[in-house]
């Protein structure tokens, strides 16, 4: 087990080492010289050439990019352009925000798509499937910009449910009071995509042998399909959850930027509105990091949920 | 699509038309996006809406179906000031200062600098009170149009008919790119195998290690220029590996049938097998992916636009349009977000149904 961490975290070392020459060259060459953008944000030209500096703008490539390598293992990505807050304080303190939105969102997605996904399979073919799917089809096709405008102001602006945007201290605060729209909103925009996948994904599972021997030894529906079919379609759900946690927390952006929560994808956006390179350069680097982390964590998971799989 | 699907070959082609044929749902899906592309061309050719920027109707015309009457009590409020504070908003207090601050400034401080066009603006003022009075009258201006007007008086429709053009061009050439450089580094990456494949892989998965949405806003961030080329070449530079991973599956798959073989046997070069000889047994893969990608960058490309890094100024897609709308939803102006929004679902549920189809026809091992 532990030959076998050790040995995909060596193989992501050519992957990571890839995404970050994929940055530096969107950033240090494509980019250019950053004194063209931090002209316009800084008056004195002695801290643009402080900056300049910082980068090593003007040395040759070989030296910037381990500049640049250094800043990505001391945490150290310097103070944002715009700002001047450092970048490690930005993202350290704009992860909680993002995570109090989207570890609810992502727990009840998952299982509210697991419930329905197993109730509409187990009624495949009828109308009421049928009926389902093409409603998930029409609810995939508005785009999320409409959903988050109609929720915002029906349910917060008119109706005064909800605070219209906003962010607290307190983290209970935040949960019940100001994330519980974003939560509602990204839950309705992402269950018609995540109930068609597990449909799908529970369907492959209903045609195989062991569902019928299961039924032919006189197993109730119910049992069938809550712990033979569901404990053998979890590897994909699983993967598709694990896969999709780091992504999430970019994805998430719109719901941020709407409601006003200083979580990460705002920071994003912001970061790109601001040409804040410092902070986008980092935030990428990082993510890639936690996607090649999580997609080793969903292959160790496969063994915990299923004991055929061999990790070799 | 359906001159392509005639053109073809008689054997894979065309009994995926006719299963195509058979189902209802999918000929009924076609039968939108078709009509949404004539529109696409007639509008980029410019046979219809091409005076889509005329002021038409007075600012914030409502839909004829609801009347001028039940708007007219509306237009006259200043919209700043009908604005009420919101109880929850931080910066409510920063905000009421600015406002004062501005109503207490009045004019604007002119630094010293002389203003070529003063005499110009002096002359439009003093015709202002006649100009501003004419679209409240209705001089040559209609009180209200057919799916209601925009800040500027614009037809809403003609505007969505437009905007949809943007957003539909972007969606397939972007398409267009991605699954063209899918394809090319597929192939080179499954017929090869070897150091090539392992190249493209790293590639692959530098690609699939950062999320696309971050991808395309970092992208997005350094291009700084603001474009319809910028987009395409945003979105088509950074969506091509879900294609590229099935092209190459297929081209390992192929490259070892007899068919191939007997091609090198005649002396077909590597160029020929690969475009000419295992390509047309796996562009039906290449379609199906070609026509999830339209779908998925349409609805990037209103992301996009929305958030202001998509199309410029004076160009008008579904995306500046619900940014547009946006504003106007508070201020009970629904129809121009209400017409982009049925605009955009009806296009992205054909193609999705459509999209669906095709994949069952094309590959009926799949059910």
């Amino acid at each position: 087990m532990l030959a076998y961490i050790v040995r995909r975290l060596w193989q992501m070392l050519p992957t990571m080492l890839g995404v970050v020459l994929l940055v530096f060259v969107l950033f240090n060459w494509v980019g250019g010289d950053p004194a063209y953008i931090l002209a316009g944000k800084m008056a004195n030209a002695e801290s643009i050439a402080n900056i300049r500096h910082q980068l090593g703008v003007d040395q040759s490539y070989p030296v910037q990019l381990w500049i640049f390598i250094k800043q990505i293992a001391s945490f150290d990505f310097g103070l944002s352009w715009a700002t001047g807050e450092p970048v490690s304080h930005i993202i350290a303190t704009r992860l909680g925000p993002s995570l109090t939105v989207l570890l609810p969102l992502t727990l009840l997605e998952t299982l509210l798509g697991i419930a329905l996904a197993l109730v509409v399979a187990f009624v495949r073919g009828s109308l009421t499937d049928r009926a389902v799917m093409i409603a998930c089809t029409v609810g995939m096709s508005i785009s999320i910009l409409v959903y988050i405008i109609v929720f915002q102001y029906g349910l917060a602006y008119k109706l005064g449910w909800f605070p219209v945007q906003g962010w607290g201290e307190s983290f209970w605060e935040n949960l019940l009071r100001y994330a519980t729209l974003p939560i509602l909103i990204g839950l309705a925009v992402s269950i018609a995509p995540t109930l068609r996948l597990y449909r799908s994904f529970v369907l492959d599972e209903v045609g195989q042998d062991y569902v019928r021997t299961a039924r032919a030894k006189g197993l109730s529906e119910r049992r069938v399909m809550w712990v033979h079919v569901l404990r053998n379609a979890a590897i994909p759900i699983i993967t598709h959850v694990m896969a999709n946690l780091p992504a999430l927390l970019i994805g998430a952006f719109l719901l941020e930027r709407f409601f006003g929560i200083p979580g990460i994808g705002r920071e994003v956006i912001l970061a790109v509105e601001r040409s804040d390179f410092p902070v986008i350069k980092a935030i990428t680097v990082y993510v890639a990091a936690a996607t090649m982390v999580f997609n080793l964590l969903t292959d160790l998971m496969y063994q915990a949920v299923d004991p055929r799989v061999q990790l070799t | 699509m359906t001159a392509v699907v005639h053109a073809g070959s008689p054997g894979l082609w065309l009994l995926a038309w006719r299963r195509l044929r058979a189902d209802r749902v999918a000929m009924a899906s076609l039968a939108v996006v078709a009509a949404f592309l004539l529109m696409l061309v007639l509008s980029a050719s410019g046979l219809i809406v091409a005076d889509w920027e005329a002021e038409v109707g007075v600012n914030y015309a409502p839909p004829g179906f609801v009347g001028a009457a039940a708007a007219s009590n509306e237009v006259p409020v200043a919209p700043m000031q009908a604005l009420p504070d919101n109880p929850f908003d931080p910066l409510a207090d920063d905000i009421r200062a600015l406002r004062a601050q501005l109503a207490g400034a009045g004019s604007v401080e002119m630094y010293g600098v002389a203003d070529p066009l003063a005499d110009d603006m002096a002359q439009l003022r003093g015709a202002g009170p006649g100009a501003e009075a004419a679209p409240r009258a209705g001089a040559g201006r209609r009180p209200t149009l057919p799916f209601g007007g925009d800040k500027w008086g614009h037809d809403v429709i003609k505007k969505t008919i437009k905007g949809g053009e943007t957003s539909i061009v972007v969606g397939l050439v972007a398409a267009l790119l991605a699954v063209s450089l899918g394809t090319l580094f597929g192939a080179l990456s499954g017929y090869w195998g070897g150091v090539v494949d392992d190249c493209f892989n790293w590639f692959y998965s530098i690609f699939t290690a950062i999320p696309s949405v971050l991808m395309i806003l970092a992208v997005a961030a350094v291009l700084q220029q603001k474009g319809v080329l910028t987009i395409v070449l945003i979105l088509g530079l950074t969506g091509w590996t879900g294609p590229y991973r099935l092209i190459r599956a297929e081209y390992i798959k192929h490259k070892s049938r007899e068919y191939v073989l007997a091609a090198d046997a005649i002396g077909a070069s590597h160029w020929s097998k690969m475009f000419t000889h295992i390509f047309p047994n796996v562009s039906h893969v290449a379609l199906v992916q070609m026509s999830i990608l339209v779908v998925g960058f349409i609805k990037a490309e209103v992301i996009l636009s929305f958030l202001g890094f998509g199309v410029p100024v004076g160009v008008v897609s579904w995306g500046s349009m619900l940014n547009e709308a946006q504003n106007e939803l508070i201020l009970g102006r629904w129809w121009q977000l209400t017409a982009a929004a049925i605009a955009m679902a009806l296009l992205v549920t054909a193609f999705s149904l459509f999209t669906d189809a095709l994949r069952d026809a094309l590959d009926p091992k799949v059910k």
